[in-house]
């Protein structure tokens, strides 16, 4: 039964490996070298085969798309000579009905689409945990004040409201990430709240305002540390779910802007070529999945790593 | 209770009114239609412009053309339309109800299908089936709904070729003539819902199945289902009386929740099914800087947002004891 080794695990708080030896006898019998929190952390992570090989195909992509970008041999702007032909090895995704390289586009897309994501996740990480932690620990006027704030961003659709923001801004791609971060954060700030408020409980907490410490010592040396973990899995999932919000509000036509591409604009132009040219349509998609779906497995390991009370059982 | 009832739905009254405020002047700072309608060429006439300009209360200060149009909500009157002969009221209320049938059959399908799935990979903990729901699961989490809506749209036509008949509609929400009667009105609109409804009930049955695992499966670990197993009820019976009830609480929040999350995914479904919905009604009316129009769209799906949580609130209370309101 998966409680029994649970119950083994270590707890992430406290960073002390709980002894299972029986009561009455002494501690650490055997010598077992010490380890720091991160390095167990770095351990619990690199058990999890699926996320450690997430880790190496999205930096194989994220590689891929920086660097083989600027060394591929079209930009996403040429127009070459070969119309709509499929992948070979001059063109390995095919080109478009202009003449566009559609590998050289890819990558391009894949750059804007990444770096908005990675972009939204950092502003709405740190002004939602900013904002969830401050209502969390103060409470009272100014907790009911701030989440009635975030309450309101949370009763708009986001898409909708990025599309109409989207439309205004013009095809900027960092002006296209605040828009989505600004509408994001209020989520982060409800899950950075609910942290704190269970953290401020906390006997250890108590203890160190018995010991008379200030209220930023307080959130600097406990409250920060030890919400790190459920931000740092929340701001990697983030980046999964922006990159789906960019390429749809793209998609839509109301994100990144022609000449300039992203992936969400290439399966765009391509949803009438799905069954002639295909290789237009199945390319970009492809990439938003592999994305996606490997920062959906990296969360998850991360996740296990940061808080073994959550995970399977380990062979 | 009702006093907490009463409470929760005066509250969200000035939520639902700041709001409003808030997306007013979101639209209000976009694009101008009437820098539109300067574009034009040949240019009309200043005359024309000007007229244009007073018929949308461009010539108000941003505030008397927000209590103006507040105050017109109460007749009924949404505002002036960038296209003049457009009600924008009744537009709203036409599209919505299109819309309402694909969320409404969407959320039904992903909740009945969450639920299954999610109960048994979690009774089934570390099983095949176990893995390969959660597989899915990652999976569907990471498709771009408007990606995987195509490639449906192409399986649509694929399989209508196959059969060599039109089964599966792949555009529009209805066909423009439909003979006879009631009967063939009702399954010529689902056969135009099937594959929206799979696209959009795809993303939601995926998160909410991972959600009702872990809920079940928490459940599954507490004591007072232990000790149901242990004065000796059946398997079954400490699973659907015990078990199950509580573990399909907190899906209720999740659910309202992810209302927002479900109306975007709905713009994006109708406007790769090309649906006349509410959806493309927001995109058009964007793409023509319809300020009002924009505005009505807004206001309707935050109320329906809004009223959402409220219910969701109030069903917890109801089917959680443990819950009390002060």
């Amino acid at each position: 039964m998966p409680d029994a080794t649970e119950t083994q695990q270590s707890s992430p708080l406290t960073g002390q490996p709980s002894e299972t030896s029986p009561a009455g006898q002494p501690e650490r019998e055997f010598t077992v070298p010490e380890r720091s929190q991160t390095q167990m952390i770095l351990r619990r992570f690199l058990q999890h085969k699926l996320a450690v090989a997430s880790l190496f195909v999205l930096l194989g992509v994220v590689l891929v798309a920086f660097v083989g970008g600027a060394l591929w041999k079209y930009s996403y702007v040429d127009i070459t000579a070969d119309e709509s032909v499929p992948p070979s090895w001059e063109h390995p995704f095919g080109t478009d009905a202009v003449g566009h390289d559609s590998f050289a586009q890819v990558l391009r897309g894949t750059q804007l689409s990444l770096g908005v994501a990675v972009l939204v996740a950092l502003f709405s990480t740190i002004v939602g945990t900013v904002w969830g932690s401050i209502a969390g620990y103060y409470r009272g006027w100014l907790d009911t004040v701030m989440m009635r704030i975030a309450d309101l961003v949370l009763t708009l659709p986001l898409l909708a409201v990025a599309a109409v923001l989207g439309h205004n801004v013009g095809g900027s791609w960092w002006l296209i990430a605040v828009v989505i971060a600004g509408l994001y954060w209020a989520y982060v700030a409800r899950v950075a709240r609910g942290v704190v408020l269970s953290l401020r409980e906390k006997e250890f907490i108590e203890a160190s305002k018995a010991l008379g410490a200030s209220d930023m010592r307080i959130i600097l040396r406990h409250l920060v540390p030890n919400s790190l973990g459920a931000v740092i899995v929340n701001a990697t999932i983030l980046v999964a779910i922006a990159i789906l919000i960019e390429t749809a509000l793209s998609f839509l036509g109301f994100g990144v802007q022609p000449p300039d591409t992203s992936l969400g604009l290439l399966v765009s132009n391509a949803q009438t070529a799905v069954s002639t040219r295909p290789w237009l349509f199945y390319f970009p998609g492809l990439f938003i999945i592999i994305i996606a779906l490997t920062i959906n497995f990296i969360g998850d390991g991360l996740r296990d790593a940061f808080d073994p009370k959550q995970t399977k059982v380990r062979e | 209770m009702l006093a907490y009832a009463l409470r929760r739905v005066l509250l969200s009254v000035p939520i639902l009114i700041a709001s409003t405020f808030v997306v007013f002047v979101i639209t209000a700072l976009s694009k101008s239609p009437i820098s539109d309608l300067r574009a034009k060429n040949p240019p009309p006439p200043e005359r024309t412009i000007e007229l244009e300009r007073q018929r949308l209360n461009l010539d108000q200060p941003l505030l008397e053309r927000y209590w103006n149009w507040l105050l017109g909500l109460f007749r009924g009157d949404f505002g002036p339309s960038v296209q003049s002969r457009m009600d924008i009221g009744a537009e709203v209320v036409d599209r919505f109800i299109v819309t309402f049938r694909l969320i409404g059959l969407a959320m039904l399908v992903a909740l009945v299908l969450a639920i299954i799935v999610g109960v048994i990979s979690a009774v089934k903990q570390y099983s095949g089936v176990d893995y390969t729901s959660t597989f899915l699961g990652f999976l569907f989490l990471s498709l771009p709904s408007f990606w995987f809506a195509i490639l449906l749209k192409q399986a649509g036509i694929s399989f209508n070729n196959a059969v060599g008949e039109q089964v599966l509609f792949t555009i529009g929400d209805s066909s423009v003539y439909v003979t006879g009667g009631t009967w063939a009105e009702f399954t010529d609109a689902l056969g135009h819902m099937v594959l929206p409804t799979i696209s959009l009930a795809l993303l939601s049955f995926a998160a909410w199945s991972r959600f009702q695992r872990a809920s079940m499966l928490e459940v599954l670990n507490s004591d007072y289902v232990r000790l149901a197993r242990a004065k000796g009820l059946r398997r079954g019976t400490v699973m659907r009386k015990h078990a199950l009830r509580t573990a399909l609480i907190p899906l209720t929040t999740v659910t309202a929740l992810d209302l927002g999350a479900i109306i975007s995914g709905a713009v994006v479904t109708e406007k790769v099914f090309q649906w006349q919905g509410a959806g493309t009604f927001l995109l058009d009316a964007i793409e023509r800087s319809d300020v009002y129009a924009v505005q009505a769209w807004l206001l309707v799906s935050a109320t329906f947002i809004i009223l959402f949580n409220l219910a969701a609130d109030l069903l917890y209370g109801v089917l959680d004891p443990r819950i009390r309101y002060a």
